[in-house]
């Protein structure tokens, strides 16, 4: 019960506020004062008390993607384990349907840019689609990597096979997961190097651009669904990279919200040092990661599990 | 301690991979440096528990390969950008993307590779050989597909970096005379090539070899 609550607390409170680190870090860079650490909640709660207003051109697709966008990734949520080994969805396989929940919550997101037949949002969701189905091959390799010790596509049993007496040299192949499921994280999240979450011109947005047209409640579910999907591909970055214990308890619980709240730093980090990539380049840059995941596969099938 | 040469050779790997992805010239000598750098620290890593025996060899192959391959050629390299005043790769002979997915193929290649290939003595992990393999095959393809001159050069470096990789099979073997050697040959060849990319900047206002295959005595 306890760790059910904590697992659900976290999902459901701790996302917005990697939004604000991320931006605190990036204004710290820049030497501004920056956003309220707390800004995030703020916009949430202000777009959830908002009327909504629907064009009538648009369908019931319109007004289901955001919802079904934010269920499937607090579904995802719920299947990969936070604090601890064990989550309250897992079940035997429930890798591949994390990664598919993932990708179900995108397309709704899609569809609903498309619905509204506007040709922007069109080119924002054509792009979408186009590095995601890059990002997706270096997804999968990554959770191959971390599957394969365990011989089962389980989050609880790949987790608990990883080696952390020696982490990232324990075999390089999780040093290739790691940095492949980092470029995954910034690529799905519309993240710099891939897209920039500030950007308003038409020649560069990806994720922004198909979510012009919802308001209100919607929008506010945009806001927080997206701050989902970074918590939760964080979340599985951070089991890669510190020892989770299996039991979870304060500790887990001290080891995972450090590791999100560092991760989160990071994409702080990397935002303010890099540029965007020129688009032509971002598949580039997704391909790169798939190839490390695949060099980092074929190592560890090669040399065996440790 | 083959959990860091494991880590070191992946990290090697990878480098390699960004350079065939860079079209940036600084970038790809940054990373061949950066690539310099690891493989100075996998004789320490591989044979650091036998420290005793082959202290002088791996020594000397440790640090040789720090000043020439992280130190001397990259500058060298950046030098000869700076004078040819060149910036990035135009128009690689075959797209960057593509040939990123040429060389995982040859990675995959030479992990087959490993496994097939019997050596007289068992390496000291089973990374080493595929590795080795990789950045040869790796280095060709760079040698190949790029046309500006300093690319070539990096995919040379690279070449000889697999063979410096394999190498490190045969350290009790191998006197590291002939190491120190290879790394004089490497230098020099850097040094000839450094003076060949001038001449080319200067008679011809760009880099590129592909015209030079047209020359006619």
């Amino acid at each position: 019960m306890f760790s059910l609550g904590i697992h659900i607390g976290l999902l459901l409170v701790m996302p917005p506020l990697l939004i604000g680190v991320i931006n605190k870090t990036k204004a710290w860079f820049a030497g501004r004062l920056g956003l309220p650490l707390l800004q995030s909640y703020r916009d949430v709660w202000k777009l959830l008390r908002k009327g909504a207003i629907y064009s009538q051109a648009t369908t019931w697709l319109f007004r289901a993607g955001p919802i079904v966008s934010l269920a499937a990734v607090l579904c995802a949520g719920l299947v990969l384990p936070l604090a601890a080994n064990s989550s309250p969805l897992g079940f035997s396989g429930d890798v591949v349907v994390f990664a598919y929940l993932l990708a179900l919550g995108r397309f709704f997101t899609m569809a609903a840019a498309f619905d509204t037949g506007s040709s922007f949002e069109g080119m924002g969701a054509s792009r979408e689609a186009a590095f995601s189905a890059l990002a997706e091959p270096a997804l999968f390799l990554s959770l191959a990597i971390l599957c394969l010790p365990a011989r089962s596509a389980t989050f609880a049993d790949a987790f608990g096979r990883l080696p952390w007496t020696s982490w990232g040299f324990g075999h390089p192949a999780y040093l290739a997961a790691a940095l492949s499921l980092f470029a995954v994280l910034l690529a799905e999240n519309s993240r710099i190097p891939v897209d920039d979450p500030n950007t308003h011109l038409e020649l560069t947005m990806v994720h922004e651009v198909m979510v012009l047209d919802h308001g209100g409640p919607d929008f506010g579910f945009i806001l927080y669904g997206s701050a989902v999907k970074l918590f939760v591909i964080a979340a599985l970055l951070v089991h890669v990279l510190l020892p989770i214990p299996a039991s979870g308890g304060w500790r887990g619980v001290a080891l995972f919200c450090g590791g999100e709240i560092g991760l989160a730093i990071l994409v702080g980090v990397v935002e303010s040092v890099m540029a965007r990539l020129r688009l032509p380049r971002v598949p580039q840059f997704l391909i790169g990661a798939t190839v490390l995941a695949a060099v980092g596969l074929g190592a560890l099938l090669y040399r065996g599990a440790p | 301690m083959t959990g860091y040469a494991d880590f070191l050779l992946l990290v090697v790997a990878a480098l390699s991979l960004s350079i065939v992805a860079t079209s940036r010239l600084t970038g790809c000598v940054r990373a061949s440096a950066l690539q310099g750098v690891a493989l100075s620290l996998l004789p320490l890593a591989l044979w650091g528990g036998a420290l005793d025996r082959h202290a002088v060899p791996v020594a000397t192959m440790s640090l040789g390969a720090l000043a020439v391959k992280a130190v001397i050629i990259p500058l060298l390299l950046a030098r000869a950008i700076r004078e040819a005043n060149v910036r990035r790769e135009s128009e690689p002979f075959i797209s960057l993307h593509f040939s990123v997915l040429i060389a995982a193929a040859l990675v995959g290649f030479s992990f087959w590779l490993g496994t097939i290939l019997i050596l007289p003595k068992p390496a000291p992990t089973p990374l080493l050989v595929p590795m080795a393999f990789a950045n040869l095959l790796v280095g060709f393809l760079v040698l190949i597909v790029r046309r500006k001159a300093v690319t070539q050069v990096v995919g040379y470096l690279m070449l000889e970096n697999g063979i410096f990789i394999f190498g490190q099979t045969l350290v009790e073997e191998v006197p590291f005379a002939v190491e120190l050697g290879i790394l004089l040959d490497l230098l020099v060849g850097v040094f000839v090539m450094g003076i060949a990319i001038n001449h080319i900047s200067r008679e011809f206002e760009h880099i590129d070899t592909e015209l030079l295959s047209t020359l006619k005595d």
